[in-house]
C-alpha cells in the first residue's frame, strides 16, 4: 500500500501509488523507499520540472543523433520509430544482482547439459524426463545437428535471460534466450543516453560499468576463432540484414566490438572451412556470432527457402572448422514447454533445485498436466508450447483468465483437448513495478509525473574460461500501462537502463587497453566484397542523383524563361532525360526519388562502416526531395527546389570527401563516383553537342556541368563545340571533365589490392590507362559522337572489371 | 528380384553457376530383409572440386558435391544393381486407431526410427484441415491402423487423378488435394497429411519403380521418373509399412527405395545452391529393368 505518510518521501513521488498485490522496485512492502534508490532519488528530487525535461530531451537527442532507431516487424515495411527510452533507470543493489546471477549461472550450466544431451545420446528423452513427441515436433530441434559436436566442446557461449520479480519479492526466469539473443547493444545505447541525462559523477561513480562484460565476450569470441588444432580465422557477426528489427543493434555492436558485420552472401565454404569474400579474395572465419535463427543459416541442409543463409555452413561446423555462438540448434531450449521440464531435470542431473525458479509451466501434452491446466485456467496464460515467445507475448490464440485473448468464442476445454501437444499453461504472475516518467497525450515532458509501471529485465551472460560472466546491468522492458499483467508488456512499451549500484565507488572499465600497455595500431580490417560493392554503387547512385538534379534544374530554368514546353531545346532535354527513365511530366520526377532511395539502400547495407553524419545527410536529402515532390510547380518554383537539393547533395559529397577515412572501402565509393561522373559527362556531350543540337544546347551542357564561369574565363568567347568539348572532356584541371575523372579512377585502381600482377598492370588498370592516354592527347574534333559512344561502352566495361576483380 | 537401374539428371544454366554446392541423395542403402545394393556408381559432371559422402539423420546416404569455379551445366548419372526381396504376408497385428496413442506413448527415444518424428507437421506437409476432414470421414476408432492406412490410400487413389502437368515440385498437399490431381509426390504428401491427422506417424520414401510391368499387368504410373510413396508406423509389432497411393498398392517387389524422411524436402535427390543470374533447364530420365528382361 502507498505510504504517503512516510516523512522521507520526496514530493516528486507523492502521487506514486503502488499497485495492490504487486512488488515495487522503489518502495518495499512496508512503503519505505529501498535504500539502493536513495542516492538517485535525492538528486532527482532537486530538479525542477524544466530541468527534468531538458535532461530527458538531451537523452533523446543523443539517441536521435546517434541514429538509434527501432524497426517494427509488424507495421509497414521499413517503418522506423524513435527509440522508446524510459528515462528513469531501474536500480538494483549489486548484492541482489550477484544472487540473481549465481542462480542464472546454475541455470546456464543446466541448459548446456540439456542441449548437449538433446544433440547427443538423448538420455533425457530415453529416461522419460523430456517427452520424445515434444522434441520431435519442435522446429528448433535440428536433425542435421544431431551427432555434431561443437568445435570447442560447448554449445552455449552467450545467453540472455528474461527475468521478473513476483509479488513476494523473489525473482523468476520468464524465458531463456540463446538462439540469437538481442539487446546487449541496446543496453549499451541506453547507458549512453542515461549518461547524458544523469551526468553527475556522484551517482555514476557507484554504478557498475557494462564494458567489462563486452571485454569478456570479445575475448571469448577470439578464443573460439583461434581454437587450437584447426586453421582458425577472424571472428565476425552474422546478421540477417537491414530488414531485421534489430539490425541497428547489429551495426552498433559490430562497431563497438570491432568485429566484421557479415550477411550470409558474404560467406562461402571451401574445403569445409568458412570464408568471407573480400576484395582480396576469401579470408578464413573461425567463429561466428550469429544473429540469425539457426534454421535459416544454411539453405542446403536446413530451411531450403532461406535467402539469408550460407550453403555449406553446416559442413564447416561438422568439420570442426567453425564455432557458432550459440551452436546451431540451441534454440530448442527456448521453447515455452521446456520450462515445464527444466526444474525436474535439474534435480535429476545435478541433485539440486534451481536456485532461481522459472515461471511455473505445464505442458498440456501430458494428461495430468492438461487436467491441472484446465482446472486452473482462470489463473493461467494458455498458449502455444512450441514457441520461444515469452509468457507475456499474447496472441489471439492465447487464453488468459479463462478466455481467448483475441475475443474468439469457443470452449476452452475442447480447444485444449484438440491441441494439447501444442499448448502450455503458465502461471499468470503479476510483475513488479518500477517508476516511469509518464506524460499524457499533449503534455510536455515537464508536465509529466512519476508512475509505477510493470517491468522485466534481460540479463546477459558470456562463457569465459573462469565460468559464466554476467553483464552488470541490463535491458529493462517497461509496460505501457499500470496493468501489471500480461497486456502491458505487449508491443508499445518502452525500455530502460538498469543500474547495478554498489555501496562503494566502482573502478572504471572501458574497452580501451590499460594505460601502461604499449600503443598498438590496429591493422585495417578486410573489406568484404559486398560492402565494397555497396560503397561502389552508393558512389554511382549519389553521382547519378546529382546529375539528374542538375539536368532537371536546367530544364525548369529554361521553362521559366521561355514558358514554352514546345521550345526545341526543352524538347531535346526532355528526350535526353527520357533516355534515363526520367519523365518530366512531374516537376520532381519519381525517378529522382528512386535514385535517392537506391543510394540510401546501398548506404543502409554498409551502415557499420559509414559515418552518422553521412547517413543523416542522405536521409535529409530524401526527406527534402519527397516533400518537394508534393508541392512544387513547374518552372521557377521547381528550379528553386532543385537548387536546394543540389546544395544538400553536395553537402553529402563534401562529407565523404573531407571526413571519410581512406580505407579500401572508400576507394570503391570514389571509384563509383568518378566512373558515374565520367559517364554522365560523356552522355551529356553526346546528347547536346551534335551538329543538329538546337540553339543553346552547348550553353546548357556547360551549365549542367557547373562550368559557366570557367568557360567564360578560359575561352572568353561564345560556346562552340570545340570549347565545350575541350573543357568538359579534355581539361585535366577541371573536376567536371572526363579526363579528370579517368585520372581519378586510375589513381584509385592503382591503390587497390592486386593492382599489379607480376610486375604488370592488372586488368582494371589496363582498361583505364588507354582511355587516359587517348584523352590526354586528343583534340576536341577527335571526340566525335561515335567516339563518345565508344567511350561509354569502355566505361561500362570498366565497371564490369571492377565487379569481376573485387566484388564477386 | 534383381534390377538394373539407370538414372540421369541434367541441368543447364542460362548463366554459368558460380561456386555451386549440391547435396545429393541418390545412393540407396541396404535394408535387411527388404533390399540389397549389389553395385552402384554415381558420376557427377563436371567433376566436383570436393566430393564427400555421409549419412543424414534418417540414415540416408548423402553426397556433398562442391565446385569452386563457374559451371555451365551439371549432370548426375546413376547406375545401380539392386536385389529386392518379397515382403512375406503377415497377419494384421496392428493396434486399433483408438489404441494407437498409447502404443506411441510407450515409444521413448529420438533415434531415426522413432515414430515421433513423423507425427507433427513437417516443412512440406503442414496441417491441412480439408485433408484431415477427408481422412477422418473414412475411418472409425475400431479400425486397425493397417486397415486405416490401406483405406486412406485406396480412397485417395480413387479421389485424385494422376496428372504429370498439374503440379510442380513446389506444390503443397493443400493445393494438390484441392485440385484432386498431381504426381506421385503430391499423392504421397496428401496421404501423409491424412495419416498424421489420424494420429498415424507417416513419412515419405523416394525411389524407383520398375519401368515395364510383369507380363499381363498394366504399366504403373510414375515409372518414367523417380517415384515416391508413403511409409507409416502401424504399431510396435508390425513397425513401418510402405504403401503407394499413386498405384493403390503396397510397395512390394516392384519398388526400390533410395531415401526416406518426413517429406520430400528430407529426401530431395538433388538439393542445390546455385549462384546463377539466369534460370535453369533440367532433364530427368529413368529406367528400372529386371535382370534378364533387358530390352
Amino acid at each position: 500500500m502507498p505510504a504517503a505518510s512516510s516523512p522521507r518521501r520526496p514530493d516528486l513521488f507523492a502521487g506514486y501509488n503502488r499497485l495492490p498485490g504487486v512488488a515495487d522496485e522503489l518502495f518495499d512492502a512496508g512503503g519505505q523507499m529501498r535504500p539502493v534508490w536513495r542516492r538517485f532519488v535525492d538528486r532527482f528530487a532537486k530538479l525542477s520540472p524544466t530541468e527534468i525535461a531538458t535532461r530527458f530531451e538531451r537523452g533523446n537527442n543523443y539517441l536521435r543523433d546517434a541514429g538509434v532507431y527501432f524497426r517494427q516487424y509488424s507495421t509497414e515495411p521499413g517503418a522506423e520509430r524513435d527509440w522508446p527510452l524510459s528515462h528513469i533507470p531501474v536500480i538494483l543493489h549489486d548484492s541482489e544482482w550477484d544472487e540473481i546471477c549465481a542462480g542464472l549461472a546454475q541455470r546456464a550450466d543446466l541448459l548446456e547439459r540439456v542441449v548437449a544431451d538433446l544433440y547427443g545420446p538423448a538420455e533425457l528423452v530415453r529416461d522419460g524426463h523430456l517427452p520424445a513427441s515434444l522434441i520431435a515436433r519442435s522446429p528448433q530441434w535440428l536433425r542435421p545437428i544431431v551427432g555434431v559436436t561443437p568445435a570447442d566442446g560447448h554449445y552455449l557461449h552467450l545467453l540472455a535471460f528474461e527475468i521478473g520479480r513476483s509479488p513476494d519479492g523473489s525473482w523468476l526466469v520468464l524465458g531463456d534466450r540463446l538462439e540469437a539473443p538481442s539487446g546487449a547493444g541496446f543496453a549499451l545505447e541506453n547507458r549512453m543516453a542515461t549518461g547524458r541525462i544523469f551526468p553527475e559523477r556522484f551517482p555514476r561513480a557507484y554504478i557498475h560499468r557494462l564494458a567489462g562484460f563486452f571485454h569478456d565476450f570479445r575475448a571469448q569470441m577470439e578464443r573460439l576463432a583461434q581454437a587450437e588444432g584447426r586453421p582458425g580465422g577472424q571472428s565476425a557477426i552474422l546478421t540477417p540484414g537491414p530488414s531485421n528489427d534489430t539490425y541497428y543493434e547489429h551495426t552498433y555492436i559490430a562497431r563497438y566490438l570491432g568485429m566484421l558485420l557479415l550477411e550470409g552472401e558474404d560467406l562461402l565454404v571451401e574445403n569445409g572451412a568458412l570464408k568471407v569474400r573480400t576484395i582480396e579474395g576469401p579470408q578464413p572465419i573461425g567463429a561466428l556470432w550469429r544473429r540469425i535463427d539457426a534454421a535459416f543459416a544454411d539453405p542446403l541442409e536446413l530451411n531450403a527457402d532461406s535467402r539469408i543463409g550460407t550453403p555449406g555452413l553446416l559442413e564447416a561446423v561438422r568439420q570442426g572448422n567453425l564455432s557458432m555462438v550459440n551452436a546451431l540448434g540451441a534454440g530448442v531450449l527456448e521453447l515455452r514447454a521446456m520450462m515445464a521440464f527444466l526444474p525436474r531435470i535439474s534435480e535429476v542431473l545435478t541433485g539440486k533445485k534451481l536456485a532461481l525458479p522459472n515461471i511455473a509451466t505445464w505442458w498440456c501434452g501430458g494428461e495430468t498436466e492438461r487436467d491441472y491446466v484446465l482446472s486452473k485456467a482462470e489463473k493461467m496464460l494458455i498458449g502455444p508450447a512450441l514457441t520461444p515467445a515469452l509468457p507475456f507475448d499474447v496472441t489471439a490464440r492465447t487464453a488468459m483468465g479463462g478466455r481467448f485473448a483475441g475475443g474468439a468464442e469457443g470452449d476452452l476445454r475442447d480447444w485444449i483437448e484438440a491441441n494439447a501437444a501444442g499448448l502450455v499453461g503458465q502461471e499468470a504472475v503479476a510483475l513488479s513495478t518500477t517508476p516511469a516518467w509518464v506524460t499524457e497525450p499533449g503534455q510536455t515532458l515537464a508536465e509529466g509525473r512519476m508512475e509505477p509501471r510493470p517491468m522485466t529485465i534481460r540479463v546477459f551472460a558470456t562463457r569465459t574460461p573462469a565460468g559464466w560472466r554476467f553483464m552488470k546491468g541490463g535491458y529493462a522492458r517497461i509496460g505501457h500501462s499500470g496493468d501489471a499483467t500480461a497486456l502491458a508488456m505487449q508491443k508499445g512499451g518502452s525500455v530502460a537502463d538498469v543500474w547495478i549500484v554498489s555501496d562503494r565507488q566502482v573502478p572504471k572499465y572501458t574497452m580501451v587497453p590499460e594505460g601502461n600497455a604499449p600503443f598498438r595500431r590496429a591493422t585495417p580490417g578486410v573489406v568484404p566484397a559486398r560492402a565494397a560493392d555497396n560503397l561502389f554503387w552508393l558512389g554511382r547512385y549519389v553521382e547519378r542523383t546529382e546529375d539528374a538534379i542538375r539536368l532537371i534544374r536546367a530544364y525548369h530554368l529554361r521553362l521559366a524563361t521561355t514558358d514554352n514546353p514546345a521550345d526545341p531545346l526543352l524538347r531535346r532535354l526532355r528526350a535526353f532525360l527520357g533516355g534515363y527513365g526520367i519523365d518530366l511530366g512531374k516537376p520532381v520526377p519519381d525517378a529522382l526519388i528512386e535514385r535517392i532511395t537506391m543510394a540510401q539502400a546501398c548506404a543502409a547495407k554498409v551502415r557499420d562502416r559509414f559515418s552518422v553524419d553521412g547517413w543523416a545527410a542522405l536521409s535529409d536529402l530524401h526527406k527534402t526531395a519527397a516533400q518537394t515532390l508534393r508541392d512544387v510547380e513547374p518552372g521557377d518554383d521547381a528550379a528553386k527546389a532543385m537548387f536546394v537539393l543540389v546544395r544538400k547533395i553536395t553537402g553529402f559529397s563534401g562529407l565523404v570527401q573531407d571526413n571519410m577515412y581512406r580505407f579500401q572501402g572508400w576507394r570503391f565509393l570514389s571509384l563509383g563516383r568518378a566512373l558515374e561522373r565520367a559517364d554522365a559527362l560523356t552522355a551529356l556531350l553526346h546528347g547536346l553537342s551534335d551538329a543538329d543540337a538546337p540553339d543553346g544546347a552547348l550553353d546548357l551542357a556547360v551549365e549542367v556541368a557547373d562550368c559557366v564561369i570557367t568557360h567564360r574565363r578560359r575561352y572568353a568567347v561564345e560556346t562552340s563545340r570545340d570549347t565545350v568539348v575541350d573543357l568538359l572532356a579534355l581539361d585535366a584541371d577541371n573536376p567536371r571533365s572526363i579526363l579528370f575523372q579517368i585520372q581519378a579512377m586510375r589513381e584509385q585502381a592503382a591503390a587497390l589490392p592486386g593492382a599489379m600482377e607480376h610486375g604488370r598492370l592488372a586488368a582494371l588498370s589496363r582498361a583505364i590507362v588507354p582511355i587516359e592516354a587517348f584523352l590526354s592527347v586528343a583534340t576536341p574534333d577527335r571526340l566525335t559522337p561515335r567516339a563518345l559512344l565508344k567511350l561509354r561502352g569502355d566505361l561500362s566495361q570498366i565497371s564490369n572489371l571492377v565487379t569481376s576483380a573485387y566484388l564477386r | 528380384m534383381l534390377y538394373d537401374i539407370g538414372l540421369t539428371i541434367e541441368y543447364d544454366y542460362a548463366a554459368a553457376s558460380d561456386r555451386s554446392r549440391t547435396l545429393v541423395r541418390l545412393l540407396p542403402a541396404d535394408a535387411p530383409g527388404v533390399q540389397r545394393v549389389l553395385s552402384q556408381r554415381l558420376d557427377i559432371r563436371p567433376r566436383p572440386d570436393e566430393r564427400r559422402e555421409g549419412r543424414d539423420f534418417f540414415g540416408n546416404r548423402t553426397v556433398m558435391a562442391v565446385w569452386h569455379g563457374p559451371i555451365p551445366s551439371l549432370q548426375f548419372q546413376l547406375a545401380l544393381r539392386m536385389e529386392r526381396l518379397a515382403i512375406p504376408a503377415r497377419a494384421d497385428l496392428s493396434p486399433t486407431l483408438r489404441a494407437l496413442p498409447a502404443a506411441l506413448a510407450a515409444e521413448t527415444g529420438l533415434g531415426p526410427l522413432s515414430p515421433h518424428h513423423f507425427r507433427g507437421p513437417s516443412p512440406r506437409v503442414p496441417d491441412v484441415p480439408e485433408i484431415a476432414g477427408f481422412a477422418r470421414g473414412l475411418v472409425t476408432g475400431d479400425m486397425t491402423t493397417q486397415d486405416a492406412i490401406r483405406t486412406l490410400g485406396h480412397a485417395l487413389h480413387a479421389e485424385m487423378r494422376f496428372d504429370s502437368a498439374a503440379t510442380s515440385v513446389e506444390t503443397g498437399p493443400e493445393q494438390a488435394f484441392a485440385q484432386r490431381s498431381g504426381v506421385c509426390q503430391d499423392f504421397a504428401h496428401v496421404m501423409i497429411a491424412g495419416l498424421r491427422a489420424l494420429g498415424i506417424p507417416a513419412g515419405y520414401v523416394s525411389g524407383f519403380l520398375r519401368t515395364t510391368p510383369p507380363p499381363g499387368q498394366p504399366r504403373l504410373e510414375g515409372a518414367d521418373a523417380m517415384h515416391a510413396w508413403v511409409r507409416s508406423w502401424a504399431g510396435p509389432g508390425i513397425g513401418w509399412v510402405e504403401f503407394d497411393p499413386t498405384n493403390d498398392q503396397t510397395a512390394g517387389q516392384d519398388y526400390v527405395a533410395i531415401a526416406q524422411g518426413r517429406d520430400y524436402l528430407d529426401v530431395a535427390p538433388v538439393r542445390g545452391a546455385l549462384r546463377s543470374a539466369g534460370g535453369q533447364d533440367s532433364r530427368h530420365a529413368v529406367d528400372m529393368v529386371p535382370l534378364g528382361e533387358d530390352a
